[in-house]
């Protein structure tokens, strides 16, 4: 039967649907549900970000900015990220985009010929390997374990490479899994993308939400910078999601391939928008660290509930999720996540839907209230107990 | 004695005075016995003074009024503006006196059941007090914000209920 639908691309009607669709579509129809299961802050923007923007509205600033963004904001993203020792130039080595999936987006559309591989770290975001699939790449899933706190390991990048890999998506600090690489296990990931030739595409929008440690860059060791695109953005470490600011920095040829496609596609980003995200880094700085320090309590405060629980929980060294091993159950993620909110009415996020190593996990978001936290642990408590009387199967 | 555990548990309690000593420690990856101990030396030296409610009052049937004086003295040789400040704030009355920079010198918070009771208060007990030059007394109308908190705080849970 050839129907219309069939002669939608084949890419997209072969993506599959994202694998938390169903879980939202249940909680929402539910009364009385904690949910664990944001993947965002728990706080609105700062008033003074909100206020700089109802006031470059009233300056009339609703027009089109130019297509790399308003200069002044490469200025300040390109200065903001020398706390991370990388250096770029604002006037070719900084592109504003609408979030950091857009980022993400340009630059594997920048990087990829058809049938290119992409290697791409589990379990993680959700969104690489469609981009990558869109982009005309095939995806190569490297699986990182519990055992190794869910960092990538250089042998097991290695064991992924084929003469047709060109691009390694990292994201750290991760989602869902909260793992951070430390220096020591950057530089022996770079060195395998040099050997290999490997471009990086690094999606640091994470990077200030670490915890008990600074956040390195891949794209700070020796050699990378002129083969890795950093990928960030306003929305996790200044609670801006909604307002859509991203940002790519990376060497002018391959800004300027993303630009291209940036400018046809999508023209600028936000122009009001982009006057927040100027006024949140350039006086936002307090309010993110006050913010930083709150996550760092809710999460220790969720870790030890989860490990007291019997949930197994490694220490989640960055984002705001906790990743706790939900196997001592029994159950698989799809089947603990369905139930713990059918019966307690707690929202989890089942961990194979950010790809198959993440089967046996589940991604707690610990960016809500202390109250609800501890409710939801009590109510995964009870949810826990009453599997021990009643064992699966 | 460690300050920054302190400050830390001092913050805590200050934005949360009901979180439990468990919940605390967990939060600041100390143990239950430490966080205890600390809150109880912390109450014995006076730094915490007291665990209240942050209270909207307008919300109660009650008649309560709420007035700012400011007030000016004539500070005294060796005590400068203690003693008087410790002369207003003997009065039950009075819920709050601090010394400013500025125009005045004391600011003085003094709640009564009506404007009368109040305008008495001012008129017979701090104007007449030795040393007290002038007082010019502000009645509160609203309370929009307190202490961090905002009274009528509309901000409620404006995300979706699970996002990648």
């Amino acid at each position: 039967m050839n129907t219309l639908y069939d002669r939608l691309s084949p890419v997209v009607r072969n993506l599959p649907p994202s694998g938390i669709r169903r879980f939202f579509d249940l909680a929402s129809q539910m009364q009385d549900v904690i949910s664990l299961g944001v993947g965002e802050p728990d706080f609105v923007t700062p008033w003074h970000v909100r206020e700089a923007c109802m006031y470059s509205l009233e300056q009339g600033y609703t027009t089109y900015t130019p297509n790399r963004g308003l200069p002044e904001l490469c200025v300040e993203i390109a200065k903001y990220l020398t706390k991370f020792g990388l250096a770029y130039d604002p006037a070719g080595e900084i592109l504003v985009t609408v979030g950091g999936s857009e980022a993400i987006d340009l630059a594997l559309r920048a990087l990829v010929c058809p049938g290119d591989e992409v290697i791409i770290p589990v379990p993680t975001y959700v969104s690489y390997k469609p981009c990558a699939l869109l982009a005309g790449a095939e995806v190569v899933e490297v699986p990182t374990y519990a055992e190794h706190g869910f960092r990538l390991t250089a042998e097991a990048l290695e064991r992924a490479i084929s003469p047709r890999s060109k691009v390694l998506v990292l994201c750290f600090p991760n989602n869902p899994t909260g793992a951070v690489m430390e220096r020591a296990d950057l530089e022996a990931i770079a060195d395998v993308a040099l050997r290999h030739d490997l471009f990086v595409v690094s999606d640091e929008i994470y990077a200030e939400l670490t915890y008990g440690g600074h956040h390195v860059s891949i794209a700070a060791l020796p050699g990378m910078r002129d083969r890795t695109v950093v990928v960030s953005g306003m929305s996790k470490a200044y609670a801006m999601t909604g307002w859509r600011i991203g940002y790519a920095a990376g060497p002018e040829y391959v800004i300027s391939a993303m630009l291209k496609i940036h400018q046809y596609t999508i023209m600028c980003a936000p122009h009001m928008a982009q006057r927040a995200a100027l006024e949140a880094l350039r006086n936002g700085d307090s309010e993110r660290d006050r913010m930083v320090e709150s996550y760092d309590r809710r999460r220790k405060l969720i870790v030890a509930g989860l490990n007291e629980i019997g949930l197994p929980c490694h220490e989640p060294r960055g984002a705001f999720y906790a990743f706790p091993d939900i196997r001592p159950t029994g159950l698989t993620s799809e089947q603990f996540a369905e139930r713990l909110l059918l019966e307690q009415g707690v929202a989890v996020v089942p961990g194979n839907v950010f790809g198959d190593p993440g089967e046996g996990f589940v991604r707690c978001s610990y960016a809500t209230s202390v109250e609800l936290i501890e409710e939801a642990l009590r109510r995964m408590r009870a949810f826990v107990q009453n599997l021990s009387y009643h064992p699966v199967r | 004695m460690n300050d920054a555990l302190r400050l830390k548990i001092c913050d805590l309690l200050h934005e949360n005075a009901k979180l439990s000593p468990e919940t605390i420690a967990r939060m600041l990856g100390e143990t239950p016995d430490v966080i205890e101990a600390t809150i109880r030396q912390l109450e014995e030296e006076k730094v915490i003074l007291r665990y209240s409610a942050v209270v909207n009052w307008e919300k109660l049937p009650v008649n309560q009024v709420t007035a700012v004086i400011d007030v000016k003295v004539l500070p005294q040789r060796e005590v400068g503006f203690d003693a008087i400040a410790r002369k207003i704030y003997r009065f039950d009355e009075v819920k709050s006196v601090a010394l400013m920079s500025g125009g005045y010198d004391l600011q003085v918070t003094v709640v009564g059941r009506d404007i009368r009771e109040v305008s008495r208060f001012v008129s017979e007990k701090l104007a007449t007090l030795e040393n007290v030059t002038s007082t010019a007394t502000h009645f509160l109308l609203k309370t929009y914000k307190s202490d961090g908190v905002i009274y009528d705080d509309t901000d409620g849970e404006r995300r979706l209920m699970i996002t990648p």
